[in-house]
């Protein structure tokens, strides 16, 4: 299996709200800091990306927000403009009258176009080399495998036609699994996992798209070494006990605040590790699992984008 | 804060829509909601939900598929200690199916509804089409409620990617179909006649999809159009339902950056476009106690001073350990408030700048398991449900 950062192509997505932006922004800086040319397109454009590298928003014509990093959002009007005229060689469309109003109403009788154009775009700029790598900050789990699987089903839908042409070469790039992959977001917690493995499940059924790697956020760290936790359990008990008073004296108040969000931890702790065991347990052993760390500090902003490329690149070995 | 919490606002109404981003446990909130309200008063409440965890749909005694409305078994009450005064039953939304129901009430005759069942794209439509969840789910909503069978319904809406798509659904599909360019793609396909006028529109889109392709478009929307008065009534009927003084929104959220966002969205929307702003639920709120200053200036100074701290009396000994884990003990006790306590005053900061509340502001606090039973979602009623 390629190395992740090897790819061409990586399309990150996960259920909404387990901080797929942050691991989509964070991968396109690593690979951007390790001196590949990368481009990282946002593509349900919540304008969300932008604040992971503190930058004004992004829009479809791309732009550079590091060394060697690029950032743009989807559109998929601009992005159908851009293949009939590029691909399709169509010098008519400009004269074809509201191209919008023609655009939105195909894509809404037609589902799978708003599909084809943002994945094409994507595929076509891998097949024109312009970066060593694109990241896609995807759609959310609901929608993606629409997405992943739009060129296919066009291929069974449209059976003439110049899309029809279009769509072959889109499902080679997407199915060579040294050019093109899916990295899943988790979090630790009951609904990110089940709805992760009935993705896993959905991509290998629906799609030709090749799974290469669970990420999982936001785990928390392991409070207490061996042993310890029965120290805390002690310490913890009475509340009237000589040790307790005698760090309370020397501290000069209460430690119970302290005592009780130890707890919080060591229980929230022990409940997702039920549910990453689960993950694991269900995930092919083959593929990579990178645990990122809960951020304590910042959640978002250049600050987090830093601590999840270091992580990240921690956990891919460089 | 405001002080009351949503027994009033539930009690007056006869719908209730929970909304917000996902993840934040919009259909934990909505059976919990709904649940409180079986066990406090007399009547029949359902709740709608579109996608809930497995175990709570256990709970909920919803197996499977299938649109079939079921009434929670009392003997699931029996481990919460209480007895329901009303009744409690649950659906969970089958979109494809209620899709196929939708084409058979209002098609004009059996052959029709076989066909349009049958085309390529109605299953493209039905099956995958992620907007298509979003009206079918309102309408889904309008056929209970004009059953009548129950008292309050709360539905669970969708993850939309868009917050607003589904309170337009409705209205966005009665334009789609009486829309002109509709007329204009299907035209030559009705009369075999093209007008000259439209060719480079037919040339454009004929080289781009394909003869076949645009065929089959015309023939599902020709089909449709024979459903078209019934449709457009209903999708406006649907709408009417939404912005009917008996109806009102939760919005559902966290208190981190993204889903603060789209509440704070979703609250204007809602403002400006005249729906019923009912109330706000913030989920998994780190406890208060993260928020005192006092502690806080403690656990500063144990963080230096844990290595004395360890070390005084004999401390160590009546704990059964040696200084140095001791230190460890305290050390991470410490650090750990620290790091919790950040995150705690960056959630009472997302609270502040929630500018425009609701009258109503619920706050649960983060549970240390997954809601998986009606005993966790009653405990978690009891927290929105009042003072």
């Amino acid at each position: 299996m390629a190395d992740l950062l090897d790819r061409k192509l990586v399309f990150v997505t996960g259920k909404g709200g387990v901080g797929k932006t942050t691991i989509a922004a964070a991968l396109a800086w690593l690979a951007a800091e390790r001196g590949k040319k990368t481009l990282v397109c946002e593509i349900d454009a919540k304008g969300d990306l932008a604040s992971f590298y503190e930058t004004g928003p992004t829009r479809f014509q791309e732009r550079e927000v590091a060394p060697r990093l690029w950032a743009m959002s989807m559109d998929t009007e601009a992005s159908l403009k851009q293949y009939l005229s590029l691909q399709l060689k169509l010098p008519l469309v400009s004269r074809v009258g509201p191209l919008a109003k023609m655009f939105d109403f195909v894509a809404s009788a037609a589902p799978g176009v708003k599909e084809i154009v943002t994945v094409g775009k994507l595929c076509w700029e891998v097949r024109e080399r312009h970066y060593d790598l694109i990241v896609a900050d995807a759609s959310a789990s609901g929608h993606v495998v629409s997405q992943l699987a739009a060129p296919q089903a066009m291929n069974e839908l449209v059976q003439v036609g110049l899309v029809r042409q279009q769509t072959g070469w889109m499902l080679d790039i997407l199915g060579d699994a040294r050019t093109t992959g899916v990295v899943v977001v988790a979090t630790p917690a009951e609904m990110p996992v089940s709805e992760t493995l009935e993705l896993t499940d959905a991509l290998q059924r629906e799609t030709n798209v090749d799974l290469a790697a669970v990420v999982v956020n936001r785990v928390l760290p392991e409070l207490f070494g061996r042993g310890e936790e029965e120290v805390f359990e002690r310490l913890a008990a009475d509340s009237g006990a000589p040790a307790r008073r005698g760090v309370e004296e020397r501290l000069g108040g209460t430690i119970d605040p302290l005592l009780e969000a130890a707890r919080l931890t060591v229980s929230m702790r022990r409940s997702r590790t039920e549910h990453l065991e689960r993950l694991r347990g269900a995930i092919d052993p083959a593929i990579p699992m990178l645990y990122m760390p809960y951020l304590f500090f910042r959640a978002q902003g250049l600050r987090a984008t830093h601590q999840i490329a270091d992580a990240l690149s921690a956990e891919l070995g460089y | 804060m405001a002080g009351t919490g949503l027994e009033e606002l539930v009690s007056s109404k006869e719908i209730v829509i929970a909304c917000g981003s996902g993840g934040v446990g919009k259909t934990t909130t909505a059976a919990a909601i709904a649940a409180m309200s079986a066990v406090r008063h007399r009547g029949k409440v359902l709740v709608v939900t579109v996608d809930p965890a497995r175990r709570l749909a256990g709970a909920l005694g919803l197996q499977g598929f299938g649109n079939d409305v079921k009434q929670v078994d009392a003997a699931a009450f029996a481990g919460t200690g209480v007895k329901p005064r009303g009744e409690l039953w649950a659906a969970m939304l089958d979109t494809k199916q209620s899709w196929d129901d939708l084409v058979r009430r209002h098609a004009p005759d059996p052959d029709t509804e076989q066909r349009i069942l049958s085309n390529p794209l109605y299953q493209n439509i039905s099956g995958k089409f992620v907007q298509s969840h979003d009206y079918i789910a309102m309408e889904r909503l309008y056929e209970i409620h004009s059953s009548g069978d129950f008292d309050l319904i709360v539905v669970d809406t969708p993850p939309t990617r868009n917050a607003i798509d589904f309170i337009e659904a409705p209205r966005r599909m009665a334009e789609f179909f009486s829309s002109k360019l509709l007329r204009l793609l299907i035209a030559p396909y009705r009369s075999r006649m093209v007008n000259l006028a439209s060719k480079p529109f037919y040339q454009v889109a004929d080289r781009v999809l394909g003869s076949q392709f645009l065929e089959d478009i015309a023939e599902f929307f020709i089909l449709f159009q024979t459903m078209y008065d019934g449709f457009v009534e209903r999708a406006t009927a649907v709408e009417r339902l939404l912005r009917d003084q008996r109806t009102t929104f939760v919005v559902v959220s966290t208190l981190e950056g993204a889903p603060v966002r789209e509440a704070e969205f979703f609250i204007e929307v809602l403002t400006t476009k005249r729906f019923h702003l009912g109330a706000l639920v913030l989920n998994k709120v780190l406890p208060d106690y993260l928020l005192d200053e006092g502690a806080e200036e403690r656990a500063a100074r144990l963080c230096d001073e844990a290595p004395a701290v360890a070390r005084a009396g004999d401390l160590a000994v009546s704990l059964a350990t040696e200084a140095d884990q001791l230190e460890r003990v305290l050390a991470e006790v410490a650090a750990n408030f620290r790091n919790f306590a950040r995150v705690a005053r960056r959630e009472a900061g997302l609270k502040r700048d929630l500018r425009s509340s609701p009258e109503v502001v619920a706050m649960v606090p983060e549970f240390e398991g997954d809601i998986h039973d009606l005993a966790g979602l009653l405990r978690l009623g009891e927290r929105i449900w009042g003072q």
